[in-house]
């Protein structure tokens, strides 16, 4: 966590050199700044190697694309107080937004690109131990006295709304489902939460290495990412009835691209997330592709479930984030003292 | 000139940030920074920072004064690497520190398994684990501060006592801690400023539960991630005043027992 805030600090440092270079010469390499949220990591490394290539063949000098990892909303935020990045790949609409707000991307910036600027999708799943001891089979289960759940903040990690959100739009669906049954619903599941770790790799440390928690509710690739690394540990992947789509966007940063004269690179960066290539790069990650074929090519991997989308059901990110996460929203009653 | 050099770079560096920092909350209007401050969250988190950067602190100068009293009146082979680990605190980075300890005291750690097996007692992720934490990083300001004070302590005092007919207890009850006083409450309340906007090593093993667990600092994170920079200064201007007080009061207190010792 450190790290990152130090490597984004000479990033910050770095950029008036950046640009001092590209000036120098015609020709020269440019540089490309991608700020993205924390589990993209892995994703990113390959992706930028395949799109300079790409680049590269169209005659164009081969560019130095960097990427900075982190938690979303920190993330955005370093980008309005004047991170030089030329490209954000966020976990959440609602932070670009944000960023949006302050005039640095254009307000429109989600109709510029197909799927709501959205090139890949994840979902919420949940990760449980060897031999899934404690039965869990769907959201219910999480509910049962005696089950540990791990998920990070809400207020500090943009993965932890996906999985409150999550949640919620499951207890709607129920039998007698309404906005109190589901308030009733998160309620108990935090309460039933250890621990509150500030992102989603924290999480993944405190479920996978430090022992705690029956149920870990985690992004889909963060899930595949952590049978990989711990392949002994026994974990297994359980795929509720119903869970919600996440649609991590991306978007150009109009201000920065156009001082540094980065444009075309930028927007060719975000479409190459659409070609085949891109697509794949994110199957392989992960990522659910917006491309049918690829999407069915590894259905294996991507089983169908119902998808809720925030839109559907509530009503956009501006209005999820009023309602739920805002200071006084119903996440904050969750830990208002009974009296 | 150089005071004019002195104080420019206090202006650059302590006092322009701070006020920057005083000036942001009211943004939010006295209204909304009252509101801000008295909400349950906000009091909680503050008495947890402050509560236990004190305990700390407290529970930082006895052991610090073991440490320093070993390290100068005793002869043993390592005393010297013994002295140097002392400020290893200083040098490491927290977030390092709050990893090993959290691996330590988690419910499947060396010493978190076996302290919850025999004594049901939880160290990671509650209040304790921040208490583990911040002792942890005000130790060395403890043994620091009272190392050099005890080591120009010539023994011929306690001799002295000792030849009056003092027992060994009188002799280090009612002269040599009346000489280390001035420095252990130094040694507090530097090791309570380090502890009370600790962040790296605390986060990791605290839990950050709301009410519970959830240290001021973290708040202030949590207010930042909603982009409301003003609720932010606003607990981190309280900090800032809290401590000014605390420290205040100390110095004051140490500067009293500097009086009677002499």
């Amino acid at each position: 966590m450190n790290a990152s805030i130090l490597s984004r600090r000479v990033l910050v440092a770095a950029a008036p050199a950046l640009v001092a270079t590209q000036a120098a010469g015609q020709g020269a390499a440019q540089t490309l700044l991608n700020v993205s949220y924390d589990p993209t990591r892995e994703f990113y490394r390959e992706f930028n190697a395949s799109f300079a290539a790409a680049w590269a063949t169209r005659g164009q000098a081969r560019p130095n694309i960097s990427t900075s990892h982190g938690g979303s909303g920190r993330q955005a935020r370093a980008v309005i107080d004047g991170l030089q990045a030329d490209v954000v790949t966020l976990a959440l609409a609602y932070d670009i937004d944000e960023i949006a707000e302050r005039g640095i991307i254009a307000r429109d910036w989600q109709r510029r690109l197909p799927n709501n600027s959205a090139p890949y999708t994840s979902t919420v799943v949940l990760l449980v131990r060897r031999g899934n001891p404690k039965q869990i089979r769907d959201w219910g289960d999480l509910l049962r006295t005696g089950v540990s759940v791990v998920t990070p903040n809400p207020k500090t990690s943009g993965g932890a709304r996906w999985n409150y959100l999550a949640l919620w739009a499951w207890a709607l669906r129920q039998q007698g489902g309404s906005p109190q049954a589901a308030e009733q619903a998160v309620t108990q599941l935090y309460r039933q939460v250890p621990v509150l770790d500030t992102g989603a790799r924290g999480s993944t440390t405190t479920f996978v290495q430090r022992g705690v928690g029956d149920v870990f509710l985690s992004w889909e690739n963060e899930a595949h990412l952590a049978l990989q690394e711990f392949p002994q540990s026994g974990l297994e992947i359980i795929y509720p009835s119903l869970s919600i789509l996440a649609e991590p966007p991306v978007a150009v940063v109009d201000a920065n691209v156009d001082r540094r004269g980065t444009r075309a690179l930028a927007e060719a960066y975000l479409q190459h997330l659409y070609t085949e290539d891109g697509q794949r790069l994110a199957a392989k990650h992960h990522y659910r592709p917006r491309d049918a074929a690829i999407l069915s090519a590894n259905a294996s991997r991507f089983p169908g479930m119902e998808l809720a989308t925030v839109d559907d059901v509530f009503g956009g990110w501006a209005n999820a984030q009023r309602t739920h996460f805002a200071d006084g929203g119903v996440f904050d009653r969750i830990y208002r003292p009974r009296r | 000139m150089s005071l004019g050099l002195a104080l420019i770079w206090l202006g650059l560096i302590v006092i322009i940030p701070l006020g920057a920092l005083a000036l942001k909350p009211w943004e939010l209007g006295p209204g909304g920074v009252v509101e801000v401050l008295l909400e349950g969250r906000t009091l909680a988190a503050l008495r947890l920072s402050f509560g236990a950067a004190l305990l700390a602190a407290g529970l930082a100068v006895p052991l610090g004064l073991l440490f320093a009293w070993v390290v100068v009146r005793y002869r043993f082979p390592g005393r010297r690497l013994l002295d140097a680990a002392v400020d290893l605190p200083f040098a490491l980075p927290t977030a390092v520190a709050g990893l090993a300890l959290t691996a330590l005291f988690a419910p499947n750690g060396w010493l978190g398994a076996p302290l919850e097996a025999w004594f049901g007692w939880k160290v990671a992720f509650t209040p304790a684990g921040i208490v583990v934490a911040l002792v942890f990083v005000a130790l060395p300001f403890a043994a620091r501060t009272v190392e050099p004070v005890l080591r120009d302590l010539p023994p011929d005092m306690e001799e002295a006592a000792a030849t009056l007919g003092a027992t060994r207890a009188q002799a280090l009850w009612r002269v040599v801690l009346p000489s280390l006083l001035p420095a252990m409450v130094t040694g507090f309340a530097l090791g309570f400023a380090r502890a009370v906007g600790e962040y790296g090593s605390v986060i990791f093993i605290a839990g950050n539960m709301p009410m519970v667990s959830e240290i001021a600092p973290l708040l202030i994170l949590v207010k930042l991630e909603q982009f409301d920079y003003a609720a932010a200064a606003a607990v981190g201007l309280a900090m800032l005043l809290l401590s000014f007080v605390i420290l205040l009061a100390l110095n004051l207190l140490q500067r009293r027992l500097r009086r009677a010792a002499a």
